[in-house]
């Protein structure tokens, strides 16, 4: 795969994996969302289960990240993230307060523990 | 086509919908763009970058690497197809992995759906908000479109995915041009963003008892499910936590 990696080839070759492997899990999810009662417990059940996902993703995102941040310790990472959630909360559950203490501890913590 | 008065709002209309009756539905679409230029627009475009960055490393084209964006419109899939590639794998292995990725749309696409109905919902509005539909415009679609009257949830919807679509395309280009020139604190810093945003929102975004229980459940069982069964662990965190919350909440809720 790899000498493909440029050029139309590529192209039409990813055009493919999005649109046939990729997209159709989308429109099984629209058109199930489209008839799903919204008041029945399948629905609150598929809510759980699409919470519940992404808090999953957040967790490998932070404990087993890729790239630059894996350089970072873990400790490092984990101070942040509870800096984060911990600003949130006690200041006025602001998004920006939340994300931003987050990033600015862990400048402040990679600096003086990394 | 959904006649309006079949349609139920998931959730009651708040006192912040009065302020948006009377808007045109291009106001209100350009109302969606300007999320792009908000904190979780910023952060998606600064992931792009790294996404962008990441292509470059791979040996793709910049034209592929924001093609692939836009194509997929999903960090994760992009990244495993990158990773794919650049180790040589099989297209037929290749695949499959960008399918499993995929599959996690699917509940979010549910779940989604019933905002988005509305007296003016046509096909291809679904099927243009349905690949706008990733973590980023999922959330701030969850967080924002149960204040707005129905009639203006699609055509937000649209605004705010095609203005983050928008932002990732330029931030892909520039992670590809800029790529080795950033600090690698920098980088560091820009792949925490997400993370915390994504968890923030979803405390944010929590209005059931049982959406609580599921971002607890996800925190503690994703990273065991990760180290035995990494490749289906976001699958499983979603079916298995997603299904212990439902039914805790309920036996709760049932209590007096």
């Amino acid at each position: 795969m790899s000498e493909m990696s440029t050029g139309l080839t590529a192209t039409l070759i990813l055009l493919a994996i999005a649109l046939f492997v990729h997209e159709p899990w989308r429109w099984i999810g629209i058109f199930i969302g489209n008839r799903i009662d919204v008041q029945s417990p399948w629905f609150q059940w598929v809510r759980s289960v699409a919470t519940a996902l992404v808090a999953g993703l957040v967790m490998r995102l932070i404990l087993f990240p890729a790239g630059a941040l894996a350089g970072l310790g873990l400790g490092v990472r984990g101070l942040a993230m509870a800096a984060g959630i911990a600003a949130y909360f006690l200041l006025g559950r602001t998004l920006a307060v939340g994300v931003g203490t987050g990033a600015l501890v862990l400048v402040v913590a990679q600096s003086l523990f990394g | 086509m959904i006649p309006a008065d079949d349609y139920e709002p998931p959730r009651p209309e708040t006192d912040d919908a009065a302020e948006w009756r009377g808007l045109s539905r291009s106001a209100v679409f350009r109302r969606g763009l300007a999320v792009a230029l908000t904190v979780p627009g910023l952060i998606l475009a600064a992931s792009s970058a790294g996404f962008g960055a990441l292509s470059r490393d791979a040996g793709f084209s910049l034209f592929n690497s924001v093609f692939m964006m836009a194509a997929f419109f999903a960090l994760p899939a992009q990244v495993v197809m990158v990773d794919q590639m650049a180790r040589g794998a099989s297209l037929s292995a290749g695949a499959l992995v960008v399918t499993l990725t995929g599959i996690r749309l699917l509940p979010m696409c549910v779940v989604l759906m019933p905002y988005l109905k509305g007296p003016r919902a046509t096909r291809l509005g679904f099927l243009l908000a349905g690949h706008f539909i990733a973590v980023t415009a999922w959330m701030e679609g969850w967080r924002r479109l149960p204040h707005l009257p129905a009639e203006h949830r699609l055509d937000h919807f649209l605004g705010i995915g095609t203005g983050l679509l928008g932002s990732t395309l330029i931030g892909t280009a520039f992670g590809y041009e800029l790529a080795g020139v950033v600090p690698p604190l920098v980088s560091a810093v820009l792949l925490f963003l997400t993370p915390v945003y994504f968890l923030l929102s979803l405390i944010a975004a929590a209005a059931a008892l049982s959406d609580r229980y599921a971002i607890v459940a996800g925190v503690v069982l994703g990273p065991p499910i990760y180290l035995l069964v990494p490749g289906f662990d976001l699958l499983l965190t979603g079916l298995i936590g997603g299904t212990i919350a439902h039914f805790a909440a309920r036996h709760r809720e049932a209590r007096p």
